[in-house]
């Protein structure tokens, strides 16, 4: 799970992290009365919104004095974002952070990374503050310092002394960059992060470290035990019936293709989706429906998939094991009940009684095309899907 | 033969009275596996099943002299409950339990290390040796006692290909998940080892999917070994889209080399033969090896 800048912020200044005071505003906000008590000094107008490049797209403007960060917020409040890491029609801006901006002497970069292959805690740093630092590996991989600490032994003090050399910081900011590295660290353990990238991290001209961006991600397993991060979750971040399949512990991501897809399990709903690319279709989403595939989820499954108005063809395929196939061929009898079915439906179960319940659906009132052959049935869903 | 578990394994099961652990406790016993009893903190001394149930895991390998232990513990739980039969000395540690916190698995791996244990998951189906024990989740009737070894990432894709495998007349050996997750007990490699010294096992199917080198790690071993099977692979997501996660934790594309084609084209370096689509995976082992 990911989070807005400003909340990341929270989160370090929390943990006595150097960032400097800021505020956010709402799109539903008085502009004026939130931007009236302002001194005439500079501030940063920074769009929230969960991806990067925001500069880039005019996410991101200075301003002097309370009338400029009112017309930055106006341009920017509700404008599409686009940047290199949006989608193409951009996102639209909810939320606005305005900061006091600060004199810079030099940036940094500086991220902590959960490396699930090697097991261990990275620590990414460069001299080249506000880099794409993939980019950058690339062309120069000797200006990037990378280091593995095992969380079960901790930080070291004299991993902290090689970034510090290595990225060649004056002597005065030894004690505050230790303290900004150990903070990092400890912010990034407590919380089970996967990703924590402060870019840039930048010396200030009066030599003061200061974490001028940052970008958190969030393991989500570990969120049932982190309720105060679980709560920063923002719905508008998310496609609204990938939030509502939430609900229904369905597993569902949207895309652009028009044949729905209902499978039980992550693997065989891949899979399946790669079956009928094979043959010439396009899968509207990823829908893994559970081992259950109950009446209520797969109620709940037909909603959101024919909720697209792209769907052309709806593909059900189930592997019954311990639930057998008669039973899921109930639930999808019971779920059209509920559900107007508007497209052609094409149902391949296989598995334990599965006789049973192919007659079931092939004997139901409903215009059910039931094949238990895969290649077969994923064939005659891209078929329909054209027709 | 089979690998790490047949006819003679003693299992317990860590969650043993709640209902995940009570029906697919059941479920084992029907199928033949040797289970020996259960630990649910707080309830030992009664029994369950008909077996004894006990407080503690070590409680329970010194009363039933136990090898093994099937894991319905939830998340959060779960990787205290693993830690506890790695400390007991427990040889084979199987976890269903899906959503254990990736901090968590980091405990467990290095407990693992030097000790005398392996574990199976988390978030897998567990595994089978048809016609011998099962300790997981699968339905038991699909799989025949036979000579392909199956390793897997994934669960109902598993089923899918054993499906596959049976209806050609190709029974398998054991079939292994180890789970989607990113950070795991055992994997492909570990499997492929013990599969290739093996004298039951004739040939292997290895499900992966995108996200991680799990994969291509297996590719290498596979092409630098004296003794290679022959392999027959699928790679699932294809047609993900990058940076989303496809249900399992561990199924998403970040770097651009864990793609399906990335993956499938470093096995085909090692002489492994990819089916082209998930209902190919029997076909293919069926035209390499035959029935």
């Amino acid at each position: 799970m990911n989070i807005h800048e400003y909340q990341a912020k929270e989160l370090l200044r929390h943990y006595g992290l150097p960032v400097n005071p800021g505020y956010i505003v709402n799109l539903e906000d008085d502009i004026h009365e939130k931007t009236k008590n302002l001194e005439q000094k500079k501030y940063a107008v920074k769009a929230q919104i969960h991806a990067g490049g925001r500069g880039k797209g005019g996410g991101v403007k200075l301003a002097t004095g309370p009338q400029e960060v009112t017309q930055a917020l106006e341009s920017i409040l509700g404008m599409c974002l686009v940047t290199p890491q949006t989608p193409p029609e951009g996102k639209k801006v909810h939320k606005a952070y305005v900061e006091e901006a600060c004199a810079i002497q030099k940036e940094f970069y500086l991220s902590f990374l959960l490396d699930k292959s090697l097991e261990c805690v990275q620590i990414i740093a460069s001299a080249e503050g506000g880099v794409n630092i993939e980019e950058l590996a690339k062309q120069d991989p000797t200006k990037i310092k990378t280091l593995s600490v095992n969380p079960l032994v901790g930080l070291q003090p004299f991993q902290v002394r090689e970034l510090f050399y290595f990225l060649a910081l004056p002597k005065e900011v030894g004690k505050s960059f230790q303290a900004l590295i150990e903070g990092c660290y400890k912010v990034f353990t407590a919380k089970e992060m996967e990703l924590l990238e402060v870019n840039p991290l930048v010396l200030t001209a009066d030599n003061e470290l200061l974490v001028l961006d940052a970008k958190m991600s969030f393991e989500d397993n570990a969120l049932a035990r982190h309720k105060d991060i679980a709560a920063l979750k923002d719905p508008l971040e998310y496609e609204s019936s990938e939030v509502e399949a939430a609900q229904y512990d369905l597993n569902f991501i949207k895309l652009d293709g028009n044949i729905g897809c209902m499978v039980n399990g992550a693997g065989l709903a891949m899979s399946t989706m790669d079956i009928l690319k094979y043959y010439g279709g396009s899968p509207a989403n990823f829908l893994d429906v559970g081992g259950g595939a109950t009446a209520e989820r797969v109620t709940a499954a037909f909603r959101l998939i024919l909720a697209d108005s792209n769907v052309r063809a709806v593909f059900v395929n189930i592997f019954g094991g311990i639930i057998r196939c008669d039973l899921i061929a109930e639930g999808i009898l019971k779920a059209l009940e509920n559900v107007k079915l508007t497209v052609p439906l094409v149902v391949r179960l296989q598995g334990t009684n599965v006789e049973l319940g192919s007659k079931m659906l092939e004997e139901s009132p409903y215009d059910i095309v039931s094949i238990s052959d895969f290649s077969q049935a994923a064939k005659v869903a891209v078929e329909e899907a054209r027709k | 033969m089979a690998i790490l578990l047949n006819e003679d394994t003693r299992v317990i099961c860590q969650g043993f009275t709640g209902q995940q652990g009570t029906f697919h406790s059941q479920q084992a016993i029907e199928y033949g596996t040797q289970m020996v009893g259960g630990v649910t903190p707080g309830k030992g001394g009664s029994t369950h099943l008909g077996l004894p149930v006990f407080n503690t895991v070590s409680e329970a390998k010194m009363a039933t002299d136990a090898n093994a232990s099937l894991i319905f513990v939830p998340a959060m739980f779960a990787a205290d409950a693993m830690l506890e039969a790695i400390e007991a000395e427990i040889e084979l540690i199987v976890c269903i339990t899906e959503g254990v916190p990736v901090y968590d698995m980091l405990k467990v791996k290095h407990a693992l290390k030097g000790s005398r244990s392996r574990v199976v998951g988390p978030n897998c189906p567990g595994l089978i040796t048809p016609g011998a024990s099962k300790m997981g989740i699968m339905p038991g009737f699909i799989h025949h006692p036979g000579h392909v070894g199956v390793v897997s990432r994934s669960g109902t894709l598993t089923y899918e290909a054993v499906y596959q495998l049976s209806q050609l007349g190709l029974g398998q050996s054991t079939c292994v998940g180890i789970g989607g997750d990113p950070i795991k007990g055992m994997d492909f490699i570990d499997c492929l080892e013990l599969f290739f010294d093996d004298p039951q096992t004739h040939a292997v199917v290895m499900i992966g999917e995108i996200g991680g080198d799990s994969e291509v790690k297996a590719a290498e071993y596979i092409r630098y070994h004296k003794n290679a099977k022959p392999v027959v692979s699928f790679i699932a997501g294809k047609s993900a889209p990058k940076g989303r996660k496809m249900g399992h934790a561990g199924a998403i594309i970040s770097s651009g080399d864990d793609t399906a084609e990335g993956k499938m084209k470093a096995l085909k370096n090692a002489g492994v033969y990819i089916a082209e689509t998930p209902a190919l995976i029997g076909q293919t082992m069926y035209e390499l090896i035959g029935a």
